[in-house]
C-alpha cells in the first residue's frame, strides 16, 4: 500500500476501461458534463478512442458521449 | 390559419421529435425563422380528435434549459416569455425510453416553469430490446402528467397522444420535481417580488439567463445583475447545485417506476458498426468514399433536372418575347426577372441532393461519427469536424453548403466554415477554368498518363482547399470566441434512416432557399441586366441607326449582324462603360476592358463568363458554342497585334474567378445565415481583395 494518492483522470483511461467519477476540476465544464449524465458517483467506460487519438468516446449512463481529451482531464475518478 | 391551441414540442435531440412533427403535421408546416438568430422556426397545424385545430411548434432539440448554443436559448424564450406569440398552451416533451435517465433532466426543469405539460414516452420497443421495463402508470402518477407511449417511427400511438393533448388541462398539475428555492432563496424571493413573478423557477433562470435573452429591459437585466451581487449568486455554482438534486430527483424516481434487467452485456449492433466506421484506416477509407459518393452524386444526378430547367426558363422566356409586346417593360420582365428566376430554380436539384445526404447521414447517426474521427485534423486550422460536409459539398455549390453549416453549434467555427466555403472551387467556376485552360495549356501527355490540361484543372481545384484552409486558419486568430468551444456530444445509436423526414428535409431547404434567398438574386439579376441593356445618353440609338444603313443592312447577313450590333451595345452600356472605368485598375492584372465586363457581369454569376465572352467577341451567345468562343478568344489581338489570352493572362483570370466572391447567389445565402450584412460584406471584401493580389502575383510571374 502507497501513501501516494495518484489522481486519476478519465483521459488516462485506456479503451475498455472503467472508473467511477469523483470530482470535476472545472467548474464550468462540469456543469455541462452534469447535464449530459455524467455526473460524480456515474460510472463510465471508454468505449473507443478517435483514429488520429483525440476526442474519445465514453459510455456513460446509458449512451455514448464524445469529448476532447482535454475535457476528459478535468473529470477526476475514484 | 387560426389556432385554438398552441403546443410546443421540446425534446433532447436524436429523440424523434421531428419525425414526431412530421407525423402530427404532415406536409402542413411552415418554416421561419426565430425573430433576431438563424434558427429554424418550424410551425405546423394538427386537427385533434374534438374537431380543434392545434398549432405545434418544433422547438430545437436540447439536454437542458441551459443553453450551449444560442439556438438552444430559443427553447427557454419560446417557453418562458409570456408576451411572446408563440408561447404554447401546452408543452408535449418527448422522451426516449431507452435513455430516460437523461432525458429526464429536460423535464424537470420544463415541468417546473409550470407550463401544462403532456409526456410523449418515444422508442418503447428499443427501450423493450435493451431489456428496460417501465410501470407507464406509476411514472405518471409520480409526475402528475399524462403520459403516453407513442412510436413516432412506427406512427403507434399517436392518436392516443392527440387524445391526450386534447383533453389536457388548462392549468398546470404536474408534482414538483425539486425545492427550487432552496438554491437561492434570497434572490428567488427578491426577484419574485420586484419582477413580479409568480414562478421560482422563472425568477431562477432569469438570474441565471438574463444578460442574454431578450425580452428583459435594460433596467430589468440591470436589477437582476445587482440582487445577484447583493445575494452572492454564483451562477455556475447554482447551475451544479440544480443538476445534482435534478438527477437525485430522477433517480429515485426511476427506481419506484423502472426495471432493468440485468442482460448479458452482449455487444451491441451499434458497436460493431463502430469499430468499423470509426476504424483508423477503413474509418477514413469508407468516409472519403461516402464524400466522393457524394459529390459525384450531386454533379450527376443534378445535371439532368438542372438542364431541364434551364431548358424551361429559356422556352419561357422565347415564348414571352413572342407574345408579348416588345418594348422595355417586356425586357425587364423576360431578361432581367424571369432571368432572375432561372438563375434561383436552377440550384434546386443541387440542394435538394445534398440535404437529402445529409439527412441520411444525420438520422442514421454518422454524421456525428464524421465530426468525431475529423475534429482533431479541423480544430487545428479553427474548424470543426462538422466542416468537413459544408467544404466538401463546396465543391458541388456553396449555396446548398453554406446552408448546411447550421449544425456546427459553435458559432466562431460555423462562422469560419462560412466565411471559406466559397473559395473551394464549385461547379459555376469549371467552365470557366475549362475555357482558359483549353486556350493556353496544350494538350499533351507528360509522362504518357498524365494530360496537362487535367493536370491544370487538378491544379485549381487542390490549390483551393489549399487556400481554403489557410484561410480559416488565419481566422482562427481574428474572430473572437462568443462561448468557449465544448465538444461534449452525443454519440447516436445507428439507425436505419427514416425516408420520410429525407424527403421532408430536401422539401424545406429547397423551399427556404427560393423564397429568402431568391429575392436577393432576383434583384441583382434585375440590376445586371440594366447595366448590361442600357447605355448613357443615346449611344444605343446612335448604334440602332449606324446598322439600319444600307450597307449593313443588306450586305451582311441578319444573324451576323444581330451579334455585331449587340457586341457593340454591350461596348456602349453601362456595364461596357463601367468595363472601360476599370479597366487602369485592373491592366495590371493583364486585363483589358473587355475582361472588365465579363468580371462585372460575373458578379451574378461565375459561369455567366462564357456567355459575356462569347457576346463580347460576337459569338452566337450559348455556352455549347464554347469551341467558337475559344477560337475567337484565341485569335484576339491587342492593337500592337499580339495575342490579348496569353498564358500569364489566363492563368491570372482563373486566379481572379478561384478568388472573387463571384456569385450573388451565395451573397444573399451568406446574409440569410447570418442575419447580418456585415458578414457578407466583410467576405466578399476580403475575397476581393486576395483575388486582386493572386492575379496580380500570377501575372507579373508568368509574364
Amino acid at each position: 500500500m502507497s501513501y501516494i494518492r495518484y489522481i486519476m483522470r478519465l483521459s488516462q483511461l485506456e479503451v475498455g476501461e472503467t472508473g467511477i467519477v469523483k470530482e470535476f476540476t472545472d467548474l464550468e465544464m462540469s456543469v455541462k458534463l452534469m447535464e449530459m449524465g455524467c455526473l460524480p458517483g456515474e460510472q463510465v467506460t471508454v468505449s473507443r478512442i478517435a483514429p488520429l487519438g483525440d476526442p474519445i468516446a465514453i459510455h456513460v449512463s446509458g449512451y455514448q458521449l464524445s469529448l476532447r481529451k482535454r475535457e476528459a482531464s478535468t473529470i477526476i475518478l475514484q | 390559419m387560426n389556432a385554438d391551441l398552441k403546443v410546443a414540442l421540446v425534446g433532447n435531440p436524436n429523440t424523434g421529435k421531428s419525425t414526431l412533427f412530421n407525423v402530427l403535421t404532415g406536409l402542413n408546416q411552415k418554416i421561419g425563422n426565430f425573430p433576431g438568430v438563424t434558427v429554424d422556426k418550424k410551425t405546423g397545424y394538427c386537427d385533434l380528435t374534438d374537431g380543434r385545430r392545434a398549432q405545434i411548434i418544433d422547438l430545437p432539440g436540447t439536454y437542458s434549459l441551459y443553453p450551449k448554443s444560442r439556438d438552444e436559448s430559443i427553447v427557454f424564450s419560446v417557453l418562458a416569455d409570456k408576451s411572446n406569440p408563440l408561447r404554447p398552451d401546452l408543452v408535449v416533451v418527448i422522451l426516449d425510453a431507452s435513455n430516460l435517465k437523461r432525458n429526464l433532466l429536460l423535464y424537470t426543469q420544463v415541468a417546473d416553469l409550470k407550463l401544462p405539460v403532456v409526456v410523449a414516452l418515444n422508442m418503447m420497443d428499443l427501450a423493450k430490446k435493451g431489456g428496460i421495463t417501465i410501470d407507464v402508470n406509476a411514472f405518471a402518477q409520480k409526475l402528475g402528467v399524462p403520459v403516453v407511449p407513442i412510436s413516432a417511427r412506427k406512427v403507434e400511438g399517436i392518436d392516443q397522444l392527440k387524445s391526450a393533448i386534447n383533453y389536457a388541462n388548462k392549468i398546470a398539475l404536474q408534482e414538483d420535481t425539486i425545492d427550487v428555492e432552496a438554491i437561492a432563496p434570497q434572490l428567488i424571493a427578491k426577484i419574485s417580488e420586484e419582477l413580479q413573478v409568480d414562478n421560482p423557477y422563472y425568477a431562477l433562470q432569469l438570474a441565471h439567463q438574463h444578460e442574454t435573452i431578450n425580452f428583459l429591459t435594460p433596467a430589468e437585466s440591470d436589477r437582476i445583475e445587482e440582487l445577484e451581487k447583493e445575494c452572492n449568486f454564483h451562477s455556475q455554482k447554482a447551475q451544479a447545485s440544480e443538476t445534482i438534486a435534478r438527477y437525485n430527483f430522477i433517480n429515485d424516481l426511476l427506481y419506484d417506476t423502472v426495471k432493468k434487467q440485468e442482460t448479458a452485456q452482449e455487444e451491441s449492433m451499434s458497436n460493431k458498426i463502430d469499430k468499423i466506421l470509426t476504424h483508423k484506416t477503413f474509418g477514413f477509407i469508407i468516409f472519403f468514399a461516402i464524400l466522393l459518393f457524394i459529390f459525384q452524386s450531386i454533379f450527376a444526378w443534378s445535371a439532368y433536372p438542372m438542364k431541364l430547367i434551364g431548358d424551361l426558363f429559356v422556352w419561357v422566356q422565347s415564348s414571352l418575347h413572342h407574345i408579348l409586346p416588345a418594348g422595355p417593360l417586356t425586357n425587364l420582365l423576360v431578361d432581367g426577372v424571369i432571368a432572375g428566376l432561372a438563375g434561383v430554380m436552377v440550384f434546386i436539384p443541387q440542394i435538394a441532393i445534398l440535404f437529402g445526404f445529409i439527412s441520411i447521414l444525420e438520422d442514421t447517426g454518422y454524421m456525428s461519427r464524421v465530426t468525431f474521427m475529423m475534429d482533431r485534423v479541423m480544430r487545428k486550422v479553427g474548424l470543426n469536424g462538422k466542416s468537413v460536409v459544408p467544404l466538401i459539398g463546396g465543391f458541388a455549390c456553396a449555396v446548398p453548403s453554406i446552408m448546411s453549416t447550421r449544425n456546427i453549434e459553435n458559432w466562431k467555427d460555423r462562422m469560419i466554415t462560412i466565411m471559406v466555403t466559397p473559395l473551394v472551387t464549385c461547379s459555376a467556376r469549371l467552365p470557366v477554368y475549362t475555357l482558359l485552360i483549353a486556350l493556353v495549356v496544350p494538350n499533351k501527355n507528360i509522362w504518357w498518363v498524365f494530360n496537362l490540361q487535367g493536370l491544370a484543372l487538378t491544379g485549381m481545384y487542390l490549390f483551393s482547399l489549399i487556400s481554403a484552409v489557410t484561410v480559416a486558419f488565419v481566422m482562427k486568430y481574428l474572430l473572437k470566441a462568443r462561448e468557449r468551444g465544448y465538444f461534449i456530444m452525443e454519440l447516436p445509436v445507428y439507425r436505419m434512416p427514416r425516408w420520410k423526414n429525407v424527403g421532408y428535409s430536401m422539401y424545406d431547404r429547397s423551399k427556404a432557399f427560393v423564397l429568402q434567398a431568391g429575392k436577393v438574386i432576383i434583384a441583382v439579376s434585375v440590376i445586371l441586366w440594366v447595366l448590361a441593356s442600357y447605355g448613357p445618353g443615346d449611344r444605343f440609338e446612335k448604334i440602332d441607326q449606324k446598322y439600319k444603313q444600307a450597307q449593313y443592312s443588306q450586305h451582311v447577313n441578319p444573324d451576323d449582324l444581330h451579334r455585331v450590333i449587340a457586341s457593340e451595345k454591350l461596348e456602349n452600356s453601362y456595364a461596357g462603360v463601367l468595363g472601360h472605368v476599370i479597366e487602369p485598375v485592373i491592366k495590371p492584372l493583364g486585363f483589358d476592358w473587355k475582361i472588365g465586363i465579363a468580371l462585372i457581369t460575373s458578379f451574378a454569376a461565375r459561369e455567366v463568363f462564357v456567355g459575356t465572352m462569347a457576346t463580347i467577341y460576337s459569338v452566337d451567345g450559348d455556352a455549347e458554342k464554347m469551341e467558337s468562343v475559344q477560337q475567337k478568344m484565341h485569335s484576339a489581338k491587342k492593337p500592337d497585334g499580339s495575342p490579348v489570352f496569353t498564358v500569364a493572362v489566363a492563368f491570372s483570370l482563373m486566379m481572379f474567378y478561384a478568388f472573387a466572391m463571384q456569385c450573388a447567389s451565395t451573397v444573399a445565402v451568406v446574409y440569410r445565415e447570418t442575419k447580418n450584412w456585415r458578414w457578407p460584406a466583410s467576405q466578399f471584401a476580403y475575397m476581393t481583395v486576395l483575388a486582386y493580389l493572386a492575379s496580380l502575383i500570377t501575372y507579373h510571374l508568368l509574364k
